[in-house]
């Protein structure tokens, strides 16, 4: 009974309305317009023209009985006087036109059909600049602020925000297409994809401590993104391997500090706080991937941390086989990073010199010098081997290069321990 | 949407092949050139003469500068076009990667600024 409730009530009403709607529809709302445009930036702005409204309207009027459509009407109107607008000013009037006449055309009723998937093989295209294509993710299908995104990604949210108009300029003056590639295609415009979700994982993932909210978050933002490309994409074996990945990740999340905040290395978690849960569902997705017989980077990554949940719930050494997945891995993806993990896994099973020979030199590799997991890596392995000089050493560049206290609290502990 | 495929490579390349390397090389830009045709896209195409025989010209407080040479001067010349008229641009990243120019130089792929 909208019209009994006092305004007050009314107006929180709207607002958790808007907002469960913001959080669910929102990217959908987007890709709808933006399929039919080609502009992202556009149908953002008319959306939020449209949420500003419902805000406005709905305290008043009630909310609507299907919110999603009422929005999407409203964001269709916008558009089309935008477009229009455009087609007075602008000298590219035919295809202002024809964009108008193709959203006046599409149908509203029923169920509103979820073209984030395509929207998103847009703002991963090749022709888009690879460091933009995860914020710009991000932002169109999450509808997270600039400044927001600029902050997780350690950048200012000037330069963020000019990077994300500059992409989404490209995307619509170049006509970068809004659609699933050809199934030739596919794979490699998919990792492009799963790239970008990966790396807003990994923002997330280096604030353990939850201190920053903007960065926590984005971890769960990164799985919601995850879950709906192997949602949407449930053949494709690298889909559920990321998702796979990121749930087995997730999972020791609380585990990884101690109660009053100290860095807890993996070996040293108590398995009882990882959560059983997102443990099973990671475990279903990777033999649900394997099935598939199409093996990737990304799941065997997610097999190499479901041996290690594996040995620490049950004490049973794995470490042959965990070397064995770093050799398939590093075959797939000559990588740095996976070079070094491979090297402290030889480590556990042919001794710390092995280990030390695997690493990688850094020398002449400027992002290698400037790792921290490397020289971490390096310390370790060096302590082990007897050599505490260098270990020393090693320790004392890990922590000038790590961001957070607690782990540079742990490693100074470490450094401490040696003799000296 | 329209395209410009832009022909980057080095001159001195063509230079150094034999003279069958060179028919070999001109008979895929012919075939090349036919299939654009064919699929009703090409709007039109040009191969430049060496960039030795370019000339540039501006106006420096007033005076006009008339200058001996390319605008850019690198290993890789601008040395030909093709305008193109399709979907869009992964349809136009399909005909540059098609293009002899991209097995031994550069396409650059430029959408033509529409004027209405």
């Amino acid at each position: 009974m909208p019209d009994e409730m006092n305004p007050s009530e009314g107006g929180e009403q709207a607002r958790l309305t808007a907002e469960a709607v913001a959080r669910e529809s929102y990217g959908k709302l987007v890709a709808f317009l933006a399929v039919r445009t080609g502009d992202v930036a556009a149908a953002e702005d008319a959306l939020s023209e449209a949420f500003a409204a419902a805000l406005t309207d709905w305290p008043v009027k009630g909310c609507p009985k299907n919110p999603e459509a009422w929005l999407l009407t409203v964001a269709r109107r916008k558009s089309i006087d935008v477009l229009r607008g455009k087609r007075r000013h602008e000298a590219a009037s035919e295809e202002f036109e024809a964009a108008a006449a193709i959203l006046q055309s599409a149908p509203l009723e029923a169920e509103i059909p979820d073209e984030r998937l395509a929207m998103m093989f847009a703002c991963a295209h090749p022709a888009i600049e690879a460091g933009i294509r995860a914020p710009l993710i991000l932002q169109a299908v999450l509808g997270l602020d600039a400044a927001r995104i600029a902050s997780a990604f350690l950048m200012s949210p000037a330069a963020m925000s000019k990077r994300l108009v500059r992409a989404k300029v490209k995307i619509r003056q170049t006509a970068i297409p809004f659609r699933v590639p050809e199934r030739a295609e596919l794979p490699a415009r998919l990792d492009s994809i799963l790239n970008a979700i990966y790396a807003a994982f990994s923002e997330g993932w280096t604030d353990p401590g939850g201190v920053d909210a903007a960065r926590r978050d984005l971890t769960q933002e990164a799985i919601f993104l995850a879950r709906l490309v192997a949602g949407l994409l449930p053949k494709e074996a690298e889909a559920l391997g990321l998702l796979a990945l990121l749930l087995y990740a997730d999972a020791r999340r609380c585990a990884r500090r101690s109660a009053d905040g100290e860095f807890v290395p993996l070996a040293e978690q108590d398995t009882v706080q990882w959560d059983a849960r997102q443990i099973d569902e990671a475990e279903g997705l990777l033999r649900r991937a394997c099935a598939l017989g199409s093996i990737g980077r990304l799941q065997l990554e997610a097999a190499v941390q479901s041996a290690h949940v594996e040995r620490c719930r049950t004490g049973r050494e794995n470490w042959v086989e965990v070397v064995e997945l770093y050799d398939g891995l590093f075959a797939l993806a000559r990588s740095p990073v996976v070079a070094i993990n491979r090297a402290l896994a030889i480590a556990e099973v042919f001794g710390a010199e092995a280990g030390l020979d695997a690493m990688p030199d850094a020398g002449g590799d400027v992002r290698l010098a400037e790792y921290q997991p490397y020289w971490a890596a390096r310390a370790e392995l060096l302590s082990r081997s007897g050599a505490d000089a260098e270990a020393r050493k090693a320790y004392e560049i890990a922590i000038g290069l790590e961001r957070d206290a607690a782990v540079r609290r742990f490693l100074e502990k470490r450094r401490s321990g040696l003799s000296s | 949407m329209q395209y410009l495929l832009l022909l980057h490579a080095d001159e001195a390349q063509f230079a150094q092949m034999t003279p069958e390397q060179q028919q070999q090389g001109m008979a895929a830009y012919g075939a090349y050139g036919q299939a654009l045709k064919e699929a009703g896209a090409l709007l039109g195409s040009n191969r430049l003469r060496p960039a030795a025989d370019s000339t540039t010209v501006r106006i420096v407080d007033g005076k006009t500068q008339v200058l001996d040479g390319p605008f850019a001067d690198s290993k890789e010349e601008l040395g030909g076009y093709y305008l193109i008229d399709v979907p869009d641009l992964d349809a136009a990243l399909a005909w540059a990667a098609r293009c002899p120019g991209a097995s031994h130089g550069v396409v650059e792929v430029r959408p033509i600024w529409s004027m209405g």
